[in-house]
């Protein structure tokens, strides 16, 4: 079970994979871009993905909305920006392959004689009003900022969301983009992938005549950070919600390395889903809670753990966080049940299969050969990855979980309604987000 | 490889498609058990996977009067202990073949839905089966469920996008069968009882109203025996009479729901439309591509693109067995709350043909419909949820075969006539989720009349 592929890289440094499934009669184009807020500085958060915004405002030679021609041509297109990264993708009828080249190539290589102080600025007041709508206006929306400034230094590139400070949008210059495109836009930090009813070598001759001729930026050097939590902190945070809700998270290893999956494993067998020893506990016997979760959040850099609970009424945070606790001291002691493993291993198995259906999108397979490849360097990683998953054992999940969900170094943040700090648990300090 | 053919890039204009190959949906075979259950299959290969989907007839518009939220609490009950197995032993067993499981309830329908690796198609079939057709539904757990539900209601007070879908049903259908959402209300779920749950169950969760829909790596005649063994013991009790409720209060112009301090305006503006079996289906999809269903569509272009207003606008008819609402959703600054409600306004209007539906412009939204349609179909889910509309619907096998070419015969006239139908200014209901200080001295000028303030508490 893998995706096959083959990989050229063109004389500028572009990465171009290639996938071919017929089985549908379309084509999904992926652009990797490697960057995203970690890039950014304190003072200029936000940028990264205010420029995805930019990047669908028009190019030189098609100065007008990106939509409008592909969708007239039956495409499904977007973009994100996470931390790490920025991806594009189409969806296109087979015919209209070369369309989408010209698109994408246009936009990588002729961006900036098309973008104006006008597009600008009406970008970022649509990313204000994405901000508004994501978060500000969102119970426990502002949550996720309010955690990664308490979890990373100010200093450290995972220390701000990507929706970035309204005061650093609200100061971004024109002229600052047009550095952000140069530096960081360019075929040497990025990675194509076509998945679906391609001929290999057609594909490739196109996608060599649209993107070779563009220019080679430098090297985009790697961002190094170092984060570390030696003691409990207690951070609280008021927001507009009825039900207080636990935030607890701990500093974990990066994206694919040693720990990661199991680490994954050991929040699924925690705290996802009626089978988890959370839920059973806080849900369904005590009653304590009205819902439960966790992740292991993968980054390049760095990972987290994060683990959220919210309380029923008429119960505390305190209760939650001594079941939980509890719970996460026992893992560690004992381990997993011998079923545990079992439905862990079962699960990543049927996960990996369901990820083999769809050509394009957020998480199809052109998407998944770009992550392998630009994350990795190694686009031939599919099988490998499962493996991670299947070869995880009752040691090395409780070993991850002793090693890194430590009780004496996590941050422990309360979200309680606004008025109400008496919610949170003991000896919090008060936090805001801006 | 061969030395790539030089190709010449012409960036003066961009390149012309190719013409789309013509889609043709997958046959679907079909039987019928004895107690009535459809059994339906599609084969779909090249991933070892098979999807199941059940679904009933019944939603929640046959919440009756005064116990809005059974058909959803009822549908949220069924993997809560089959058996001998309790609601943690049920998702166990279902994590022990790694499936996927999920409960949809609608206004129309409840959907269940299992998904695994093919190997385990008996056995998901038969979990399938245990909770849909054999739920313990025992009153500890309903009284835990219900809790629950309760509960989420409380946190829904603060999401402002669920408060405002939450009074526009209300506003647009007053105490009709579409008159609420599938989460009922807290005085309504105080009332129920464990007895009103396993009435509707056995009353209306019924196999003579179901279609098992299985689509993946598998065979009719296997998926028939496995569901005969399954379903086979499943049977219905006596449905109630319909009630007949159809009277709709004609509500305010506008109408606000007070969220002091709200950074943006959550905006519905619509009407009640139109059923899913309306001949102008076809059309009005089309008209709703220009006017809101597209990233490129005028209500986009003109609160996002142009305004910057917005992060996003859109609109939908909502077709469902009985006239289901055209809205328009939108997500707003607070201050530029009048200015959107106007435009959104007047976008509505115009599309009956005061400003003309060009050929240009349908040919976008046709061409979004069309040359990319397959894409709609590429996995198992997709096409079992695709067979699903064709149940629920009573639509013809050939539906998805020929909404292409019905689709591309549309002419700009046959669209407005759609639109000058089945929209109408004068009936436009205007609802705001946000905070009056921001915006309410600007509502005085688009002439809709004195708000109506809408408590919170009383949705």
């Amino acid at each position: 079970m893998n995706i096959p592929f083959t990989k050229h890289t063109l004389a500028n440094g572009l990465d171009v994979l290639l996938h071919e499934d017929h089985s549908c009669p379309i084509i999904a184009v992926n652009i990797w871009y490697h960057v995203g807020s970690k890039n950014e500085t304190p003072g200029h958060t936000g940028f990264a993905h205010l420029f995805e915004h930019l990047m669908f405002e028009g190019s030189e030679h098609h100065d007008s909305g990106f939509f409008q021609p592909l969708q007239a041509a039956g495409a499904s297109l977007n973009g994100s920006t996470s931390a790490d990264r920025t991806n594009y993708w189409e969806v296109v009828p087979s015919g209209a392959l070369e369309l989408a080249l010209w698109m994408e190539s246009d936009r990588m290589g002729y961006l900036l004689p098309a973008l104006t102080q006008q597009k600008f600025s009406n970008q970022r007041d649509v990313v204000l009003n994405e901000r508004r709508q994501n978060y500000e206006n969102r119970p426990y929306g502002l949550a996720s900022m309010a955690m990664l400034a308490a979890l990373f230094p100010p200093d450290h590139p995972y220390h701000w969301t990507t929706i970035g400070e309204v005061a650093d949008l609200q100061a971004a210059k024109l002229d600052e983009v047009q550095q952000f495109f140069r530096r960081y836009y360019h075929p040497a930090n990025a990675s194509i992938a076509l998945a679906g009813d391609i001929d290999q070598e057609a594909a490739l001759a196109l996608v060599r005549a649209y993107f070779e001729p563009i220019e080679a930026g430098a090297l985009v050097e790697p961002v190094r950070a170092a984060a570390s939590i030696d003691a409990e902190r207690r951070v609280l945070l008021e927001d507009r919600v009825e039900l207080p809700r636990l935030y607890i998270a701990w500093l974990t290893p990066p994206m694919f390395e040693a720990g990661d999956a199991d680490l994954d494993l050991a929040t699924d067998l925690l705290a996802n889903g009626k089978t988890s020893r959370l839920y059973k506990r806080l849900v369904y016997e005590e009653r304590i809670a009205t819902d439960v979760s966790a992740s292991q959040n993968s980054r390049e850099i760095a990972g987290f753990v994060q683990l959220a609970a919210t309380a029923a009424p008429g119960h505390t945070l305190v209760e939650l966080e001594r079941v939980i606790m509890e719970e996460i001291a026992r893992l560690a002691a004992e381990g997993p049940t011998v079923d545990e493993l079992a439905r862990g291993r079962v699960h990543s198995e049927t996960q990996f299969v369901l990820r083999l259906q769809t050509v394009g999108g957020f998480g199809g397979k052109s998407d998944q050969l770009n992550a392998y490849n630009v994350l990795l360097g190694d686009a031939d990683f599919f099988e490998r990855d499962l493996a991670r998953y299947q070869q995880a054992t009752a040691p090395s999940l409780q070993d991850a979980v002793a090693r890194y969900l430590v009780p004496g170094r996590r941050i422990t943040m309360s979200v309680v309604p606004r008025g109400r700090i008496d919610l949170a648990i003991p000896d919090s300090t008060l936090v805001s987000v801006s | 490889m061969t030395t790539p053919p030089i190709i010449g890039v012409d960036r003066s204009r961009l390149p012309d498609s190719r013409s789309v190959p013509r889609f043709t949906f997958p046959a679907v075979q079909k039987s019928v058990l004895e107690n009535g259950l459809r059994v339906w299959s599609v084969r779909h290969d090249g991933v070892p996977l098979i999807g199941f989907l059940l679904i009933v007839k019944r939603g929640a518009a046959d919440d009756p009067p005064g116990k809005e939220g059974l058909a959803a609490i009822t549908a949220d009950m069924l993997d809560e202990g089959t058996g001998v197995w309790s609601a943690i032993e049920v998702h166990k067993e279902i994590a022990r073949i790694g499936a996927q499981f999920d409960i949809d309830i609608g206004a129309d329908a409840t959907l269940v839905g299992l998904t695994a690796l093919s190997r385990f198609a008996g056995q998901g079939l038969e979990l399938l089966a245990s909770v849909a057709a054999r739920p313990t539904l025992a009153e500890a757990d309903f009284v835990r469920v219900r809790q629950l539900r309760l509960n989420r209601l409380i946190q829904l007070r603060d999401m402002a996008g669920v408060v405002a879908d939450r009074a526009f049903a209300r506003l647009l259908y007053g105490d009709s069968p579409y008159g609420h959402t599938p989460l009922g209300s807290e005085t309504s779920l105080t009332a129920l009882t464990v007895d009103d749950v396993r009435a509707f169950h056995a009353r209306l969760l019924r196999p003579d109203a179901a279609t098992l829909i299985a689509v993946g790596d598998c065979d009719h005649d296997t998926i028939r025996q496995l569901a005969g063994s399954a379903f086979g013991a499943w049977t219905p009790g006596a449905e109630p009479a319909p009630d007949g409720r159809d009277t709709i209060a004609r509500p305010a112009r506008l109408n606000i729901v007070p969220r002091a301090g709200a950074p943006q305006s959550e905006l519905r503006v619509g009407h009640v439309a139109v059923a899913r079996s309306t001949p102008d289906y076809h059309a009005l999809v089309a008209a709703n591509m220009v006017l809101g269903g597209q990233y490129v569509s005028r209500i986009n272009m003109n609160l996002r693109a142009d305004k910057g207003i917005t992060y996003g606008a859109g609109t939908s008819f909502d077709f469902r067995r009985r006239p289901g609402p055209f809205t328009l959703k939108a997500s707003v600054d607070s201050r530029a709350t009048a200015t959107a409600i106007h435009e959104s306004m007047l976008e509505i209007a115009a599309i009956r043909g005061e400003r003309p539906v060009s050929a240009d412009e349908l040919a976008v939204g046709v061409a979004a419909l069309t040359r990319g349609y397959a894409r709609n179909f590429e996995t198992s889910d997709q096409i079992a949820r695709a067979v699903a509309q064709l149940a629920l619907y009573d639509l013809p096998d050939d539906y998805y075969s020929l909404f292409v070419p019905r689709v591309e015969s549309l002419t700009p006239e046959e669209v407005m006539a759609a639109a000058a139908r089945h929209l109408d200014p004068d009936r436009l209901t205007t609802l705001v989720v946000g905070d009056e200080a921001a915006f309410g001295q600007d509502l005085a000028r688009l002439n809709l009349g004195a708000p109506a303030i809408v408590s919170a508490d009383s949705i």
